[in-house]
């Protein structure tokens, strides 16, 4: 057991896939030599050089086209988008490339890929650095997509990704890259579609992913503490293939259910969820389903504006109790 | 050297008899079958779309001729040719387009994206350009697990400009890696003349100098000069030194897709190009090494039999069933996306 940062999980993940298999192998830009912008694959070069570990140029359609073709024909690649934002640019692939060929191709065609990219807000770096895209990623049938919240879920998710035969989107969150946890030594293996109760509760189910899910958990313990409203936390961690087993048990148990997405509020991955709530759970409700959201709203760049657009503790709190209460 | 006694010294050249013999005969396939193809579409057999290759024979002819078995081509929606051009069955190609359980992938892809991975046809591309960098990608793999094949990836005159042909090109030029980008140049990227809408006269040959990479403008119209260069460039991949651009001069006969009567071509550019046609010029290439004019029409003729039965499975086939509508979306074989 040694505690570990987020951003060093990360390192750590990949260097157990690269080594227990050769096929894996990882491009993107300033990620070689430079060990990345975010630091978080440091040493990687030096331990698995350079044939394995690869610069590439401004080109996130030759990274992103270069890890297809790869992938189709026996490699493993694992391709890093700096920010994913810059999902836009190379689109194409995500959308049309990566996700239709085996379907196109009546099962021919493989794709055995992870895209790694830095998501999410908390950086001050303004609207085209900071989005959450996890809801571009969902909409598309044919991926996989993944957003960890912590170390050790990092090292088991990323895993399951890189040996996973579909292609896999795995956002990591930037502001969570130096934050910390406990992960056991050895290998980590986790698995993808599983989604993990941090913290039972048997007054209302709240639905978390990536940054969101340490709020969660922060605006629970105030919830119990001020209020005595004792809510479950459920970390949803993949989106597809999507748990709906243990959240639909949850909201059986607390007949309420909440979502805090870091996405913006329109087709949000909350919105799919609570449809399926509504759905398969309606005669389980006690009350409307919420979402906690950031606003239909491109995110600024001043602290002050940043901290005020994003779900905050306090935000998701109030909005809990003010539902149970209402 | 050919194995076979020589009719023709002359014929004992750098190609020989018998590679020519099938450089002649994959035209003539590509021919028939695109004329079929063309045919059923009016029979209202062939629906959704199809861009043909009809004119352009000599280029797939050409670099397929060339190829090792475990080369790899990456096509774009005017795929045929080329698919057909590494052996795939006629009746695969021809039950695709008209939407069969016979076809290539039982009518799920269509004729923009034909593959057949046993083959080498690693895809056909419909997103302008996107094939280039994935081209790359399998280039990559063989530089990685020194294996020895070479990708080669065909597209228009109007991809070179898209970003993806200039991504891919640096990509390539600075990884060192073993593809080929094969420019068909029919001098229209859809219905604009290219001219109109490119910085440079040569759309691929001029942009070569930008990645540090050989100008090669070659006339995409004879077969053997198309072979000879898919010959060289494949070469060079194969030795370690890195990526080649070909622009084929070449012209399209019908118009870009089937939708399209190409009314945007200037009066007598058509018949001046059918002058040049390739199967026009290897025929008389055949007859000047000595190949009589009955060995010719006994290719022209098993061909057209085989398109001829090809079409009659294709129309005896049944549709494909209900069944597949959802499978192959993940690797499980379905499209479950939640327990
Ligand atoms: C990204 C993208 N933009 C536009 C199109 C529509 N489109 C299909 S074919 C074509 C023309 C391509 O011309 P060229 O590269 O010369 O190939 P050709 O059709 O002549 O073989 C266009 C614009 C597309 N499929 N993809
Ligand atoms: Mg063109």
């Amino acid at each position: 057991m040694a505690e570990l940062t987020y951003r060093d999980a990360v390192i750590r993940g990949i260097a157990q896939e690269m080594q227990r298999d050769e096929d894996v192998v990882f491009l993107g830009e300033d990620v070689a030599k430079a060990g990345g912008v975010f630091k978080a694959t440091v040493g990687l070069y030096e331990k698995f050089g350079p044939l394995r570990v690869r610069d590439t140029p401004i080109s996130e359609q030759a990274i992103l086209g270069a890890a297809m073709g790869a992938a189709m024909t026996g490699l493993k690649p694992i391709a890093e988008i700096m920010f994913s934002d810059f999902f836009a640019v190379c689109f194409d692939y995500i959308a049309n490339e990566f996700p239709k060929s085996r379907y196109m191709t009546n099962g021919q065609t493989k794709c055995p890929l992870v895209v790694r990219t830095g998501n999410g807000a908390g950086s001050r770096f303004g609207a085209q650095h900071s989005q959450s895209v996890e809801n571009w990623c969902m909409m598309i049938p044919g991926l996989k997509v993944v957003a960890p919240s912590s170390p050790v879920d990092v090292i088991g998710l990323l895993a399951a990704s890189v040996r996973d035969p579909d292609p896999v989107i795995f956002l990591e969150h930037k502001s969570l890259y130096a934050t910390k946890g406990e992960v056991p030594d050895g290998e980590i293996l986790d698995k993808l579609g599983t989604a993990k109760i941090l913290r039972p509760g048997k007054d209302a189910t709240i639905l978390a992913l990536a940054l969101m899910v340490p709020r969660a958990l922060a605006a629970a313990e105030k919830l119990a503490a001020e209020h005595g409203i004792d809510c479950e936390v459920i970390d949803v961690r993949s989106l597809v293939p999507l748990d709906t087993q243990t959240i639909l048990s949850s909201v059986a148990k607390t007949h309420r259910a909440f979502s805090v997405e870091e996405n913006p509020r329109l087709c949000g991955w909350g919105a799919e969820i609570m449809s399926i709530i509504a759905d398969e759970a309606f005669y389980d409700l006690d009350g409307p389903l919420v979402r906690i959201t950031t606003p239909h709203c491109p995110l600024p760049s001043a602290d002050i504006l940043e901290d005020a657009i994003l779900p905050s503790v306090d935000r998701i709190a109030d909005r809990v109790r003010k539902t149970l209460q209402a | 050297m050919s194995k076979k006694p020589v009719t023709s010294t002359a014929l004992n050249d750098d190609i020989g008899e018998d590679k020519r013999l099938e450089l002649y005969r994959l035209q003539v396939v590509i021919r028939e079958a695109e004329q079929r193809a063309y045919d059923l579409f009016l029979q209202n057999l062939v629906k959704g779309t199809s861009h043909l290759s009809l004119g352009q024979e000599a280029v797939a002819a050409g670099f397929a001729g060339a190829m090792k078995k475990g080369d790899l081509s990456f096509c774009t929606y005017r795929g045929h040719a080329h698919t057909l051009a590494r052996g795939v069955p006629i009746e695969k190609v021809l039950g695709e387009l008209m939407g069969r359980d016979n076809g290539l992938m039982r009518g799920k892809g269509g004729s923009m994206h034909l593959t057949s991975e046993e083959h080498g046809v690693m895809g056909s591309y419909a997103i302008i350009g996107a094939h280039l960098p994935i081209a790359c990608g399998a280039a990559w793999r063989a530089q990685y697990k020194k294996q020895d094949d070479v990708s080669v990836c065909f597209f228009g005159d109007g991809t070179t400009n898209i970003g993806a042909f200039h991504e891919a090109l640096n990509f390539a030029a600075v990884w060192k890696l073993p593809v080929v980008f094969v420019c068909e140049n029919n001098l229209y990227m859809e219905y604009t003349p290219i001219g109109d809408v490119t910085a440079v006269p040569s759309p691929a040959g001029d942009r070569a100098s930008a990645y540090g990479l050989e100008k090669i403008v070659i006339d995409g119209n004879d077969a053997d000069a198309v072979y000879r260069a898919a010959q060289t460039a494949y070469d060079k991949a194969r030795s370690g030194k890195g990526p080649s651009l070909i622009e084929c001069l070449t012209y399209r006969y019908s118009g870009h897709s089937r939708a399209d009567p190409a009314k945007y071509r200037p009066e007598g550019e058509l018949e001046r190009w059918k002058q040049r046609d390739p199967i026009k010029i290897y025929k008389e290439r055949l007859k000047q090494f000595g190949i009589s004019d009955d060995q010719i029409a006994k290719i022209d003729a098993e061909v057209k039999q085989e398109v001829d039965e090809a079409t009659e499975k294709c129309k005896a086939s049944p549709t494909p069933p209900l069944e597949i509508l959802t499978t192959d979306v993940y690797a499980d074989g379905g499209f479950a996306w939640r327990n």
